[in-house]
C-alpha cells in the first residue's frame, strides 16, 4: 500500500515536473455531526459525534492519452478512534488507446469499481472492499491496488482484474455506534497462507443491446466479507471483553446483472453464485443470492418540474437463516423527489423490511445546495422494529439524525 | 394569439409566391448559386414549389434546415448557464459538451458538468435515435457507477434551468408534424413562421411556433406551448456564428418561463468542429474516464 502511495506521489511530481497540459485539484471537504437520541446498547459507546472528511483529487496529464489520479481521504470523528481514519482511494496512471476495431483502457494502482444495478447493496459487485465505518447506507468503498484492463468493442466490453493486495474492512471502535455487540479485531485472520498478499482475480464482460444493459462477473480470491471466529484478547483474558476476529475465505464468486430500461419502467435483477464461504453456522456452504428492483419515474409531478422515482427491492440470500448476510429475505422501498430547482433539492424517503425477522427501519434525507460551492445534507436512519433473530440487533439502538455542510472545490 | 394546430391546418394554401422556382432545374441551379455568394439574402424563399400545402412547406422548410446542418462531423464547445429566478437570483452551471454525428440515426453526445461544484465530474451521455427512444447514460463519479437512465423524462428540466431535456436535444426532422403560417418580419431579416407539433406523447409540448430566417434558415425565436396549450416559454436564439463556412451556431439561447417569471441564459463558446472525435469516445468505457 505505502508503496503505491509512493509511486503515484513520485508520477503525480514527475507530471507536475514535466508541466503537464493539466493538472488540477478537484473535491470535497465535510463538517458533519451525528447525534443517537436513545441510550447506547453496549458500554463505552458515545451519544453523539463530530467530525469532518476531506477527499480531494489530484488530477494530471501526463501524455495525450495518459493520466494520474491522486485521491486520499481523511476522516477525523471525534467519539471513534477506529473512524478517525486515512484511506488512498484512488492512486492511478490511466492510459487508453485503440486497437483496430476496439479501444483499450489499462489502470494501474488504486481504484475504486462499481458493479451492478441496485441502489441498497450490490451482490456482484466484489473488486472492492467496504469503508463501513464510513456509512452505514451509502457504503463507500476503501481503495483497491489493482491492474485493470479493459478491451471493448461493438460486441460489448471486456475487463480483467489483476489484485494483488487484500484491504481489511473498516469497523467501528468501542466508542462507536452501529457496530457489534463485542469489538473487532483490527488484524484479520486468512484462509489462504499468502494471507493479505494472496493474489486475486475478477473479470466482467458488459454490454448494452436495445434497452438491455447486462454485465457476467467472475472473481477468484480473497472474500471482502469477512466470517468472524471469536477470539480471546491478549491480555488481559477476560470473557467481557472476547473479540472477534475478522476471517477472509478464499472464495468463488460467479455473478450476473442486468437492467431493461424502458420509457417508465426500469427491472433489474442482480444474481451470484459464491463458493467456498461460511455461513453463519461456521461451515462452508455454496449459496445463490439475488437482487430483484423495479424503478419508476415520475416525471413533472403534479405540474410542477419535480419528479418522484419510486424504488422497490428485494434482496434474497438462499442459506435463510444461516446467512452472513443481514438482507437475506428483505424488501426495500423508496421513494425520490428530485425537485429540479436551482438549489438541486432532493429528498429520499425508504424503508427496509426483513420479511423473516420484525425488522424494519427508515431512512430519510434532505439535500439541497447552499450556493454554487456548498451543500448541506440532513438525514436519519431510524431503526424502527428490533429483532434478536436478526444481524441487525446489535445496532437496535442506534438511530441518528445526521447533518453535514460541504464544500466542493 | 395564434390560431390553434387545427385551424392552422385548415386554412387556405397561402397564395404562391410569384418569384418561386418552378423548375427542378432552375431550383439545383439557385442552390448552386446559393453556395457560391455564401451569404445570400437575395430571396425570401428556398426552392418554394408551387401548389404547396403548408403542411408539405414546413416539412420542407424543417428538412432544408436539417439538411444545412449535415456533414459538421463533429464539434466541441463549452457552455455557461445562467438560472435566474423571478426575483433576479442567479445561479450558474458550467458544462462541456461534445457531439458526434451519426449517419442515418441521432447523434451521439456527451455533457460534463464543471459547475455547480457538487456535481462537478458528473457526465450524461445520449445515444439518440430517430423515432425510437434514446439511450441515455449516467456517469456518477462519488461512485464511479454508469447509470443507465430513462429517456423518457423528456420533459423534465435540464440541471434545474428553465430547458427541459427536450430543448437540450437537437430536434429530428421525423419527430415532427409540421404547418408553415407565414412569412413577416425579425429583425433585419424575413422569417417563415412554422408551427411544429410533436409526434412524441412524452413531450412536454403540444406545439411549437418557430421563426426561422428565409435566407440561412437559422431559428431565432420559438414559444413552447404546453400540454393545456398555455403559452409556457419563449426561446429567442442571438449572436449567431458560421463555422466551416456552412454551420451556424447561436451563441446565446434565452430560454424565458411566463408562467414563473424565471428565464435562463445559454452561452455556447470556444466551438470547434470536425476536432476527429470517433465512436470510441461516446462508449459507456469513455464515460468512467471522463474529466
Amino acid at each position: 500500500m505505502r508503496l503505491v502511495v509512493a509511486l503515484a506521489t513520485l508520477a503525480i511530481l514527475a507530471a507536475a515536473g514535466t508541466g503537464a497540459d493539466v493538472l488540477d485539484w478537484s473535491g470535497d471537504v465535510s463538517v458533519q455531526t451525528r447525534w443517537y437520541p436513545e441510550s447506547p446498547a453496549f458500554e463505552g459507546q458515545r451519544a453523539g459525534t463530530a467530525g469532518f472528511v476531506a477527499e480531494p483529487t489530484l488530477y494530471a496529464d501526463v501524455g495525450p492519452r495518459a493520466s494520474v489520479t491522486f485521491t486520499p481521504l481523511h476522516r477525523y470523528d471525534s467519539a471513534d478512534s477506529h473512524r478517525t481514519h486515512t484511506d488512498v482511494r484512488e492512486a492511478y496512471l490511466l492510459t487508453h488507446g485503440d486497437w483496430g476495431d476496439n479501444a483499450w483502457e489499462l489502470r494501474v494502482g488504486v481504484d475504486r469499481v462499481f458493479w451492478g444495478v441496485a441502489e441498497l447493496n450490490n451482490l456482484v459487485d466484489v473488486v472492492n472492499q467496504l469503508d463501513l465505518v464510513e456509512h452505514p447506507r451509502d457504503r463507500p468503498k476503501l481503495g483497491q491496488p489493482m491492474v485493470h484492463l479493459t478491451v471493448s468493442g461493438d460486441w460489448g466490453i471486456a475487463e480483467s482484474f489483476l489484485l494483488p493486495y487484500h484491504r481489511n474492512r473498516t469497523f467501528p471502535g468501542r466508542a462507536g455506534r452501529l457496530r457489534a455487540g463485542r469489538p473487532i479485531e483490527e488484524d484479520a485472520l486468512y484462509e489462504s497462507g499468502a494471507e493479505e498478499r494472496h493474489v486475486d482475480f475478477a473479470v466482467r464482460f458488459s454490454h448494452a443491446v436495445g434497452a438491455l444493459d447486462f454485465g457476467l462477473t467472475g472473481f477468484v480470491g480473497t472474500s471482502r466479507e469477512p466470517f468472524f471466529v471469536a477470539g480471546a484478547p491478549s491480555a488481559p483474558p477476560s470473557a467481557r471483553d472476547a473479540r472477534w476476529i475478522p476471517y477472509y475465505e478464499q472464495i468463488r464468486q460467479f455473478g450476473i446483472d442486468a437492467q431493461l430500461t424502458t420509457e417508465g419502467w426500469l427491472y433489474k435483477v442482480e444474481a451470484i453464485r459464491r463458493e467456498g464461504a461460511r455461513n453463519l453456522l461456521g461451515r462452508e456452504e455454496d449459496y445463490h443470492a439475488s437482487i430483484v428492483g423495479l424503478e419508476r419515474s415520475l416525471y413533472g409531478l403534479f405540474g410542477t418540474g419535480a419528479d418522484l422515482t419510486l424504488l422497490a427491492e428485494w434482496h434474497y440470500d438462499d442459506r435463510g437463516h444461516r446467512a452472513t448476510s443481514v438482507w437475506q429475505n428483505d424488501l426495500f422501498i423508496a421513494g425520490f423527489l428530485a425537485f429540479n430547482d436551482v438549489r438541486g433539492t432532493e429528498f429520499v424517503a425508504g424503508i427496509l423490511s426483513d420479511l423473516r425477522h420484525d425488522y424494519r427501519a427508515l431512512n430519510m434525507e434532505l439535500k439541497r445546495r447552499l450556493s454554487d460551492s456548498w451543500s448541506a445534507r440532513v438525514e436519519t436512519i431510524a431503526t424502527l422494529s428490533a429483532d434478536p433473530r436478526d444481524l441487525t440487533y446489535d445496532g437496535r439502538r442506534d438511530s441518528f439524525v445526521g447533518v453535514g455542510l460541504t464544500l466542493s472545490f | 394569439m395564434l390560431p390553434d394546430r387545427r385551424r392552422a391546418a385548415d386554412r387556405p394554401v397561402e397564395p404562391r409566391r410569384r418569384n418561386g422556382l418552378s423548375s427542378p432545374r432552375q431550383g439545383a441551379r439557385r442552390v448552386l448559386a446559393f453556395c457560391l455568394a455564401c451569404a445570400c439574402f437575395a430571396s425570401a424563399d428556398v426552392r418554394a414549389q408551387d401548389d404547396e400545402t403548408p403542411q408539405e412547406k414546413g416539412l420542407r422548410l424543417a428538412q432544408e434546415a436539417s439538411a444545412r446542418n449535415d456533414g459538421f462531423g463533429d464539434f466541441t464547445a463549452a457552455m455557461t448557464m445562467v438560472l435566474r429566478d423571478r426575483h433576479g437570483r442567479e445561479s450558474v452551471r458550467q458544462m462541456r459538451f461534445k457531439v458526434l454525428e451519426v449517419a442515418e440515426d441521432g447523434d451521439k453526445s456527451l455533457f460534463v458538468f464543471d459547475q455547480p461544484r457538487d456535481v462537478q465530474g458528473t457526465a450524461l451521455l445520449t445515444h439518440a435515435h430517430i423515432n425510437a427512444q434514446d439511450d441515455q447514460w449516467l456517469y456518477l463519479p462519488a461512485l464511479k457507477r454508469v447509470k443507465r437512465i430513462s429517456a423518457g423524462r423528456r420533459s423534465g428540466s435540464f440541471m434545474g434551468s428553465e430547458f427541459s431535456y427536450e430543448d437540450m436535444s437537437p430536434p429530428e426532422v421525423e419527430e415532427y408534424t409540421y404547418a408553415y403560417l407565414r412569412d413577416e418580419a425579425c429583425g433585419d431579416l424575413t422569417c417563415t413562421v412554422t408551427e411544429q407539433v410533436p409526434l412524441d406523447e412524452k413531450s412536454g409540448y403540444s406545439r411549437k411556433v418557430v421563426w426561422q430566417d428565409t435566407g440561412e434558415l437559422r431559428t431565432w425565436k420559438m414559444e413552447l406551448y404546453d400540454r393545456k396549450g398555455s403559452h409556457l416559454k419563449t426561446l429567442t436564439l442571438e449572436n449567431y456564428r458560421q463555422y466551416l463556412d456552412q454551420y451556424w451556431r447561436a451563441g446565446r439561447q434565452t430560454m424565458v418561463n411566463h408562467l414563473t417569471g424565471a428565464s435562463t441564459v445559454l452561452e455556447w463558446t470556444d466551438f470547434q468542429f470536425r476536432t476527429n472525435l470517433d465512436d470510441g469516445e461516446f462508449t459507456q468505457t469513455a464515460l468512467r474516464r471522463v474529466r
